[in-house]
């Protein structure tokens, strides 16, 4: 299953946030959306899953979702979204109660769920009592009980420490290795884009609109830091995220 | 320069606003305001005309208790406050999670509730006793009234404060919207509801006294006026100690509700 944006355009009122956004994202690959703070990316995020209408423009799908899928596009989002009143087990099978399967049937999901997350023993924990980590990896084992086709991700590590982020990170390399999802991944952070991404869109400010999009053919198992196809990508998005602030600069020259 | 005042401890700044509950400290206040009352009127500080004693009251108490007459009476006063109050708050509920959910009812709806919430209802009494006859109706009728608002604003309240987040997250998956009522909104507006039932409870108890005082045999509010018209201070003092132990009960209900619906917290 394919997801596409065409020319999607998005304003609050006066407010330009996305400006002419294209972008396909196919079977089995991670596009990682990276921008500044505020330039549209969990606006893009919102459109791309159809939890808003663009002002102009369409997002589409291509293609049956995989046999199986039962929520073929699913988020995780920064803020974990868990519900608090709910242990983790409970949070985990939120996305399966209203749909016809057996008690029997819903338990297993959530346990093989748990298990891939490796929170088999934090069933009956409440949110409250777990590591920032631990709350991402819940959110990660609701995502993936539905078994989505794509996931889209919006800045999914960004509230948690510097080594739960490494950690998690080799969790979803691993978790992608397993099952070849697709995904939209938007980040602001460069690392966490090329390790992770097939794709890196990079956003300019906003209006957001895409400055450049660079691909990494390196399996996904063998990105460590500081290899060198990661160090190269790297510095090509750091270009353009400089000219682009070198243009902030002189439109604020200008203006002045 | 001042001089160096040497080595000393950072001064600790960081105390109170996280009130915490001793169990003994209630019984002990009562105890208390009861000793103070009992010297005062054992001096003779008050007299006997305005006050009576603690043992003229607890006899009194014992009297009504012995002659099964406190039970009539608590009988009548407590189903007119557990129907009026589930009247009350069940529609209040409704309303509120209307205006909280519905563009529609948040237009219609909030700024009536917003304009029946100063009326006096004790003020209606007369008017539910044209429509409904002075029997219990015009009674649940005036209490329902009076829980209603404070439900519904309570209610709409606490669904505007339920996370977006998590709604956003149910509809991510597809939840159906009744689902999300009954799972995200309803649950997240616990802590609102509970504490506009505590209110309500007590408007509810006080709207109880006020039309049993107005047209009742029966039910505590009677009780203390027809005291009060005998001049039986004791006997009035006995009734509005059963009306504060209403309350305390409702208090202790209501906290039980608590540890059991917000244990998440
Ligand atoms: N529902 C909304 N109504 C009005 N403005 C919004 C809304 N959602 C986002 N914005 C604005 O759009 C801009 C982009 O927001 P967002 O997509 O959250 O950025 P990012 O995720 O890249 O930080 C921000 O300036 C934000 O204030
Ligand atoms: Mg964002």
């Amino acid at each position: 299953m394919e997801l596409i944006a065409e020319k999607v355009r998005q304003t609050y009122g006066s407010l330009d946030v996305l400006d002419d956004v294209d972008l396909v994202i196919g079977s089995g690959e991670i596009v990682a959306v990276l921008g500044p703070s505020g330039c549209g990316k969990s606006t893009l995020l919102r459109l791309l899953g159809g939890l808003e209408r663009p002002t102009s423009g369409r997002v589409l799908l291509s293609g049956a979702a995989p046999a199986g899928s039962l929520n073929p596009l699913t988020y995780v989002f920064q803020d974990f979204a868990l519900v608090p009143w709910r242990s983790v087990a409970e949070n985990v099978a939120l996305p399966l109660e209203h749909l016809a399967m057996t008690a029997a049937e819903r338990a297993a999901r959530v346990a093989d769920a748990l298990a891939r997350v490796d929170l088999v023993d934090f069933g009956g924990t409440y949110p409250k009592q777990l590591s920032g980590g631990m709350k991402q990896r819940t959110a990660i084992a609701r995502a993936l009980v539905v078994e989505p086709a794509i996931f889209l991700m919006d800045e999914p590590l960004s509230a948690l420490d510097a080594q739960t982020r490494d950690l998690l990170m080799d969790d979803l390399k691993r978790l992608w290795t397993e099952t070849r999802f697709a995904a939209v991944y938007v980040t602001h952070n460069v690392a966490e884009a090329v390790q992770l991404g097939h794709r890196i869109v990079v956003l300019s400010r906003r209006p957001g609109r895409i400055r450049d999009v660079v691909a990494i053919d390196l399996p996904l198992a063998e990105r460590h830091e500081g290899h060198p196809d990661l160090v190269a990508a790297s510095r090509r998005i750091w270009a353009s995220i400089r000219d682009e602030a070198a243009i902030a600069e002189r439109e604020l020259i200008d203006v002045a | 320069m001042s001089p160096d005042p040497g080595l000393r401890e950072v001064p600790f700044r960081g105390g109170g606003f996280a009130p915490g509950n001793r169990r003994i400290a209630a019984p002990l206040t009562f105890a208390a305001l009861v000793l103070l009352w009992w010297v005062a009127t054992a001096r003779g500080w008050v007299s006997p005309l305005a006050l009576p004693r603690p043992g003229e009251v607890a006899s009194a108490l014992a009297d009504m208790v012995a002659s099964g007459e406190i039970w009539r009476h608590l009988a009548a006063s407590v189903r007119r406050l557990v129907v009026g109050w589930a009247i009350g708050a069940s529609l209040g509920v409704a309303v509120g999670f209307a205006i909280g959910l519905s563009t529609l009812a948040r237009s219609t709806a909030l700024p009536l509730v917003s304009a029946l919430f100063p009326i006096p209802k004790i003020a209606l009494l007369p008017l539910f006793i044209v429509w409904f006859g002075i029997g219990e109706a015009s009674k649940y009728a005036t209490i329902a009234f009076g829980v209603f608002s404070p439900m519904a604003i309570a209610a709409f309240g606490g669904v505007d404060g339920v996370e977006r987040s998590l709604i956003r997250m149910a509809q991510s998956f597809g939840v159906p919207n009744r689902d999300i009522v009954r799972k995200i909104v309803l649950p997240g507006a616990m802590p609102a509801l509970l504490s506009g039932v505590r209110i309500s409870a007590s408007i509810g108890i006080i709207l109880l006294t006020a039309a049993e005082m107005i047209g009742a045999e029966h039910g505590i509010g009677a009780l203390v006026l027809s005291a009060g018209n005998l001049m039986q201070t004791d006997r009035l003092i006995a009734g509005v100690l059963i009306l504060a132990g209403l309350g305390l009960i409702v208090a202790f209900l209501i906290g039980v509700a608590e540890r059991r619906l917000l244990g998440w917290r």
